[in-house]
């Protein structure tokens, strides 16, 4: 099973919930860090690494010596990543898509395929749990082919506990796209629920069931409650805010291991995620 | 002119608040909301949505199955898994190369341009502002940060504004790139959490690679002092200007409940005192 924890809006409680759900099923669980741009996980679980790969997109670099400068490649790009000067031209590596289209066009075997770092992706584990996390390397703007690399790390035989980066755009889909449940985190302020329904329909469109935990009650107001019964959203779990909570979370503790009172209403949340996907 | 952008790395560590709470002290100033993926600065300035423009993307690949002759030459030069066996396109899956487009023998792939999103110009209660909503589900938000700056600094040169206050997206990717660039200064907005200063640590270094000189504040900075006070000494270590710590403040949430900055609500606070301080030091380093 796939589960990932999404949330619109950054900040609510992702990592806090994604991790402490993997910590709570212990060996059963592999946790998977999506939100390559900024990575939080690994704080919270400290894995022990075992495997530290480059991750690479396909650029193109040109052969001076073999472009007749027949422009199909400038044609092709719709990223502007290749631009020809008179008999000079110019690749930028950074704009690139990796498409492919430059490679296919080119009558000469001019365009050779060249690499860009993306980031790294690394492999461990912390205890019993399994850990992958993609780290975007920082000055690179495409997170969605890392993001793609981490997902392809997911093991069938486990709970894979998908950590999604915030937002709505690519990078999101990217992430969650293929998960058998969207488990949201949201907090009841109005900046929460607006994103947190920026995030539902995006992930609607993926058509993925869909649960919602909402984080830090007490605060706020109470509009994130009516707008679950209206839009027939289960609320799986609510964690009141709680400054024990908050400092827990601020030095890098796992709330159900310091608190752990808090094991069985992960273990419980899990259940709740399997009953509400199999509806 | 200027431009002060506001980033965090982390998502939910007080940008958009302070940003906001920012455009309630400043005089003569422009807003813009680069958070496109997830806009919150319109809950908090009310704008008018007085003129509003699409913003169109990239092209999308329709395949006519009139013209097509399932020849397969579209699914082996996609990169991007995005048509089946079935010459269907996967909407989402497609990153508008238009390489199928140019390669299909029958012509039978059109690529119509997307409407990714909108972009607003409006009049809000705090100034004038110009924001976007990108479409659910969207790519190009780097574009679109880049289109709605670029209007902004037309408006603040043409009615003569000394500042531009952008509220960025979080994270360090393809947005966050787009709403730095240019800019006079960033503020990082972080809080006193192993995460707020994992995250604040990489958007330091994106703006030290871009050469925009950087300043931090702390928010809730009470919850953690230790970590504060590591956030005090890499700001040191790194050179970026320690511009003032806010306290925990729900009276915050509260203003934010009533659609108010917390300079703005009536309730007495600490954290507005706190922001109207780390304001004075911002416009010093800015000037």
């Amino acid at each position: 099973m796939i589960i990932s924890v999404a949330s619109g809006k950054g900040g609510t409680g992702k990592t806090t919930v994604a991790v402490s759900l993997a910590f709570s099923l212990g060996s059963q669980a592999q946790f998977l860090d999506c939100d390559v741009e900024e990575p939080n996980g690994h704080l919270f679980l400290k894995p022990d690494i075992s495997v530290s790969e480059k991750v690479w997109a396909t650029v193109p670099e040109m052969d001076e010596d073999k472009c007749v400068f027949c422009k199909k490649c400038v044609d092709i790009c719709r990223f502007n990543a290749i631009a020809m000067a008179g008999e000079t031209t110019l690749v930028f590596p950074e704009l690139c898509h990796s498409c492919g289209g430059c490679f296919e066009v080119c009558p000469e075997n001019a365009v050779r395929e060249s690499r860009r770092e993306l980031g790294i992706l690394e492999r461990g584990r912390s205890g019993e749990i399994d850990f992958v996390h993609g780290r975007l390397r920082v000055g690179e703007a495409m997170a969605p082919p890392l993001i793609k690399k981490v997902r392809s790390c997911v093991d069938d035989r486990k709970i894979a506990i998908i950590d999604a980066p915030p937002g709505t755009s690519c990078p999101v889909i990217a992430a969650v796209k293929g998960s058998d449940f969207a488990l949201m985190v949201s907090e009841p302020t109005p900046f929460g629920l607006h994103d947190l329904k920026l995030g539902v329909e995006a992930i609607r469109v993926l058509g993925i069931p869909i649960g919602l935990v909402i984080n830090r009650t007490g605060i706020g107001n109470d509009d994130i409650w009516a707008y679950a019964k209206d839009q027939d959203i289960p609320i799986l779990l609510e964690i009141p805010f709680q400054r024990k909570i908050a400092e827990v979370y601020s030095r890098g503790g796992i709330v159900p291991e310091e608190m752990p009172e808090w094991n069985e209403s992960f273990i419980e949340l899990y259940k709740k995620i399997q009953e509400t996907a199999q509806k | 002119m200027k431009e002060l952008v506001i980033l965090s790395g982390k998502g939910g560590t007080g940008k958009t608040s302070v940003t906001a709470a920012f455009a309630a002290i400043a005089e003569n100033k422009i807003l813009c909301d680069a958070d496109v993926d997830a806009a919150d600065l319109h809950l908090l300035a009310d704008p008018d949505f007085n003129e509003s423009f699409d913003f169109m993307g990239g092209g999308l690949a329709v395949i006519d199955p009139k013209k097509c002759s399932q020849c397969g030459r579209c699914v082996e030069v996609c990169r991007f898994d995005a048509i089946d066996a079935e010459f269907q396109v996967d909407e989402i899956a497609c990153e508008g190369c238009g390489v199928c487009v140019d390669l299909c023998p029958e012509a039978a792939i059109d690529f119509p341009p997307q409407k990714c999103g909108e972009w607003f110009i409006s009049n809000s209660r705090l100034g004038r502002m110009v924001h976007a909503r990108l479409g659910i589900a969207q790519e190009n938000s780097g574009k679109l940060v880049a289109l709605i700056r670029n209007q902004a600094r037309m408006i603040a040169e043409e009615k003569k504004m000394d500042l531009i206050l952008t509220d960025g997206p979080p994270g360090v990717g393809c947005p966050v790139i787009a709403s730095l660039g240019g800019a006079s200064r960033i503020l990082i907005v972080s809080e006193p959490t192993v995460s707020g200063i994992h995250d604040m640590k990489r958007v330091a270094e994106l703006a030290r690679h871009f050469k925009i000189p950087a300043m931090v504040c702390v928010n809730k900075f009470d919850l953690n002092m230790d970590q504060t006070q590591a956030i005090k000494d890499l700001a040191k270590l790194n050179q970026i200007d320690f511009v003032g710590v806010i306290p925990f403040d729900p009276v915050v949430t509260e203003a934010m409940v009533n659609g108010k900055t917390v300079v703005e609500y009536e309730k007495p606070s600490e954290a507005a005192p706190a922001i109207r301080g780390i304001w004075d030091e911002v416009i010093k380093k800015l000037d």
